[in-house]
């Protein structure tokens, strides 16, 4: 009887669980592949994507922001510079091998050797002790109250299986292409089923995964796109069910044929426009002597001579947050009451310029991207005219990113009178902006600081906010050092451009992040 | 025979020796590879690193004789954005861009030879003059326009045609194949269509053209007189005199097929060389980009080699003019 009660019970539970187990293939695309497999090389938007559904860290960050355990089920700080982590038990990688604190260790090791790109992750880490296998501490060297942000890209890496193969060290594209470029052992959602470069990868779910999935897919398929147009019309087809960047003249379109919706968001990239704030001289006005850069009233001018609005309501579609902070909202240390803009006012704007003693304007090249940032160049070409009407003949020089990041960047000493440049912190915290664009004064500040703008006021702010724990007093501190970056003018923020994702009616629900990723741990199909 | 080959191959050297020194010293104005490679949050000192692991702060004279070393022994470096071997990247898309290039051809072939001797011998016709007009179309339209033409008829509104992709290849020890089954060859319609249109329209007109040219002369009339039928003289001897400038533009356009094939490739997402060669410009790829344009000019200096052997062969005045000389 028992057994009659037994088998009956098994083919019921089988009949329920074939009917369940229909295949749910996730298709989704967007302009360039991944760039390798390695988690520590290829600091880039899709590639980092791609990693966290393969790997992951101890902390796992979801779609809103918010940080929550992963490989470390609870952590506290025991004093200034040690934070112990209990490590998670019974989680195995890809392959079978157990999860310890080894793992750990060697991944720390290795994210911080010289060919790795992701380096700056663990920056403020001294050292990791382990205490038991499933126990660490994290020491840093200075108080750090950043180190959580940073630590959902630490991604951990299997000790035994480096060491098996042999692929410990990193490779910087020159004379091998290494086993962790080509293959995957993480502890992530996803496994590895194929990589062909530049045509599909597909993943399909980690049955070992110490999490209960909120997907419900058997396999996901990744197929880059480049050609706008194209990826719209496989979008259409049908061939594939979601797919981003939409380009912002096909957001109408998507939202009117039946079957595709676009679905908008927040990013949290902040377009803002630079200044050559050091140089005695303009490299556009040689023999002059003068850099009208360098009084604020200039700088003001610029700010109130750009009407914003009408970008927005027509370069960028209405798809794009005008903003008058460095930051967008969601990053941690954004002050929305000071989210305010000086005004558009170009009799204003003249007044100053005159002010300055530069009633007559002045010639200026206007360096900008045209195929890095949503509609990057067509801004820059609306901004043109904006100028001419106070007196400013800005000469547009739109380049592609490879030459445009290389003019304004360290290799060229900042070689650039007048900018655009796009930002998302990292780390998702106003540190970061105000290390690498609103300072310069220490070692590796200001790599992205092309005008080179300084305030004394300002350094000093930036090194204390590094190393202040306490939340009130750091946010104070980041108020001020704010403010005074925009009473100085030191650059002026345009906007947060919008995403655009484009959805097939096969997709039941996908959570879109602000930073642009499709985390297949939230995409169920129908 | 055997001088005048051996004197080719030799210009041949020279000139991938001086292709590769002109596009090597381009490089030094694309752009930085480094950013691309290692992110925007890398320190100087990581910067630093990358550029002494890759060599690019060497001066010029030593970058190229490196190259130049190693490219002789068949070593091309590794892609920086793919971190695989430069040959292992181009080898793994020659059959993608050949397969393609092999169909288009035989499609331009197939239509357009027929197309220009019909409207050569019913040069007034009603017919003549609508496949005219329309062969106008197919040489003033973009080539990224009638891809996305296709992809919206074939695709979008009537679902028949993949739009993206090679789809399901079949691995024929090693080459991977759209040819051997109808699923795989369904997604090699519509690229090949789009690449063909403007070597069929032209051949069309130059076969056109060649055939008036020869049904005006002596030797035509002269067979007619004798009582050949029609298809003797039309095909027997007009058609076959007609193939000369047919195969050396043909030679030389399935050269600059393989080579340029990029926008064809950049809209249908064709895996192949052109794809590729346009990624490494876009990210800085220098060693793919010297491997890429050092393999076109091979292939160029191949073809032209081929097409001038081939003239040799079919043309019997030239081979006369050689041996000439003795008396």
């Amino acid at each position: 009887m028992n057994k009659k009660i037994f088998t009956v019970t098994l083919m019921v539970l089988a009949f329920v669980v074939g009917v369940a187990a229909e295949a749910k293939t996730f298709r989704y695309s967007t302009s360039g592949d991944i760039l390798g497999l390695d988690p520590y090389t290829n600091n880039e938007g899709p590639t980092n994507t791609m990693k966290h559904n393969l790997y992951e860290g101890l902390i796992h960050r979801s779609y809103d922001l918010s940080l929550h355990p992963a490989l470390a089920t609870d952590w506290k700080q025991t004093d200034d510079l040690t934070w112990r982590f209990n490590l998670r038990k019974g989680v195995k990688f890809h392959n079978g091998n157990d999860f310890t604190a080894d793992d750990v260790l060697i991944s720390f090791k290795r994210i911080q050797e010289p060919a790795s790109n992701m380096t700056f992750v663990v920056k403020s880490i001294d050292k990791i002790v382990k205490l038991d296998d499933h126990t660490i501490d994290i020491i840093t060297k200075d108080p750090d109250p950043t180190l959580l942000l940073n630590l959902p890209n630490f991604w951990i890496m299997d000790k035994e299986w480096l060491e098996a193969n042999n692929a410990y060290t990193i490779q910087e594209g020159a004379t091998v292409s290494t086993f962790a470029n080509l293959n995957v052992n993480g502890t992530g959602p996803f496994m590895l089923e194929e990589w062909v470069a530049d045509t599909r990868t597909v993943l399909v779910p980690n049955p070992n995964w110490w999490n209960t999935p909120q997907h419900n897919l058997t396999k996901a398929i990744f197929q880059p796109i480049g050609n706008n147009a194209t990826r719209v019309a496989a979008l259409l087809s049908g061939e594939i069910d979601l797919m981003y960047p939409v380009p912002l003249q096909d957001i109408s379109r998507l939202e009117s044929t039946p079957g595709v919706t676009p679905l908008q968001g927040p990013e949290l990239r902040t377009i803002f426009l630079g200044f050559d704030q050091h140089r005695d001289e303009l490299m556009d006005m040689p023999g002059s002597g003068k850099n009208p850069f360098k009084d604020v009233r200039v700088r003001k001018a610029f700010y109130q001579a750009i009407d914003i609005e009408a970008i927005h309501r027509v370069v960028m579609r209405k798809a794009s947050k005008p903003t008058g902070l460095m930051i967008a909202e969601g990053i941690n240390g954004f002050q929305p009451d000071m989210n305010t803009r000086f005004p558009y006012d170009p009799a204003a704007a003249r007044k100053l310029l005159a002010d300055a003693g530069y009633a007559q304007g002045f010639s200026v090249t206007f360096d900008c991207p045209n195929d890095r940032y949503v509609n990057d160049e067509a801004i820059c070409l609306a901004v043109v005219p904006m100028l001419k009407r106070i007196g400013i003949d800005a000469k547009l020089n739109a380049q592609t990113k490879s030459l445009h990041f290389q003019k304004i960047g360290r290799t060229e000493k900042w070689n650039t009178s007048f900018y655009m440049l796009g930002w998302t912190p990292g780390s998702f915290d106003a540190h970061n902006p105000l290390l690498q664009l609103m300072t310069l004064d220490g070692e590796g500040q200001g790599t992205w600081n092309a005008g080179r703008y300084t305030n004394p006021r300002v350094e000093e702010l930036t090194d204390l906010i590094g190393g202040e724990t306490d939340v009130d007093k750091r946010n104070s501190m980041i108020r001020e050092a704010f403010k005074i970056h925009q009473d100085d003018v030191g650059h002026i923020p345009l906007h947060q451009q919008a995403l655009a994702w484009g959805i097939g009616d096969k997709v039941k629900e996908v959570k879109q992040r602000p930073n642009n990723d499709v985390d297949l741990r939230y995409v169920i199909m129908k | 025979m055997l001088a005048y080959i051996v004197r080719r191959l030799l210009h041949s050297i020279l000139v991938l020796i001086a292709v590769g020194f002109i596009a090597f010293s381009l490089f030094t104005y694309v752009g930085d590879p480094i950013n691309n490679m290692v992110g925007v949050e890398a320190t100087e000192a990581e910067r630093e690193w990358a550029r002494k692991a890759l060599g690019i702060d060497d001066p010029f004279p030593v970058q190229f004789a490196r190259f130049a070393w190693h490219a002789v022994q068949g070593d091309f470096g590794q892609s920086f954005r793919l971190s695989i071997p430069v040959e292992t990247a181009i080898g793994d898309r020659l059959p993608a861009t050949l397969e393609l290039v092999f169909v288009a051809a035989v499609m331009a072939l197939a239509i357009g030879v027929p197309l220009g001797v019909y409207t050569g011998l019913h040069r007034d016709g009603a017919i003549s003059r609508i496949l005219l007009t329309a062969s106008l179309v197919g040489i003033s339209l973009p080539t990224f326009l009638i891809g996305i033409i296709l992809i919206l008829v074939f695709s979008v509104w009537l679902g028949w045609l993949p739009s993206f992709g090679r789809g399901a290849t079949v691995d024929l020890w090693g080459w991977e194949s759209n040819l051997v089954t109808w699923e795989g060859f369904k997604s090699i319609i519509l690229p090949s269509i789009t690449l063909c249109l403007f070597q069929l329209t032209l051949l069309m007109r130059l076969v056109r053209a060649e055939m008036l040219e020869v049904l005006r002369t002596d030797y035509i009339k002269f067979a007619r007189a004798r009582g050949l039928t029609n298809r003797a003289v039309n095909f027997g001897h007009a058609l076959k005199n007609t193939l000369v400038p047919v195969i050396t533009i043909t030679g030389l356009q399935i050269g600059s097929l393989i080579a340029f094939a990029i926008i064809t490739e950049t809209v249908f997402q064709w895996p192949g060389m052109g794809l590729l060669f346009l990624q490494a410009i876009q990210f800085v790829d220098i060693p793919v980009m010297a491997a890429y344009l050092c393999l076109v000019a091979f292939i160029f200096v191949v073809i032209n080699l081929m097409v001038d052997l081939l003239y040799y062969a079919i043309d019997p005045r030239l081979r006369l003019e050689g041996t000439g000389h003795a008396h």
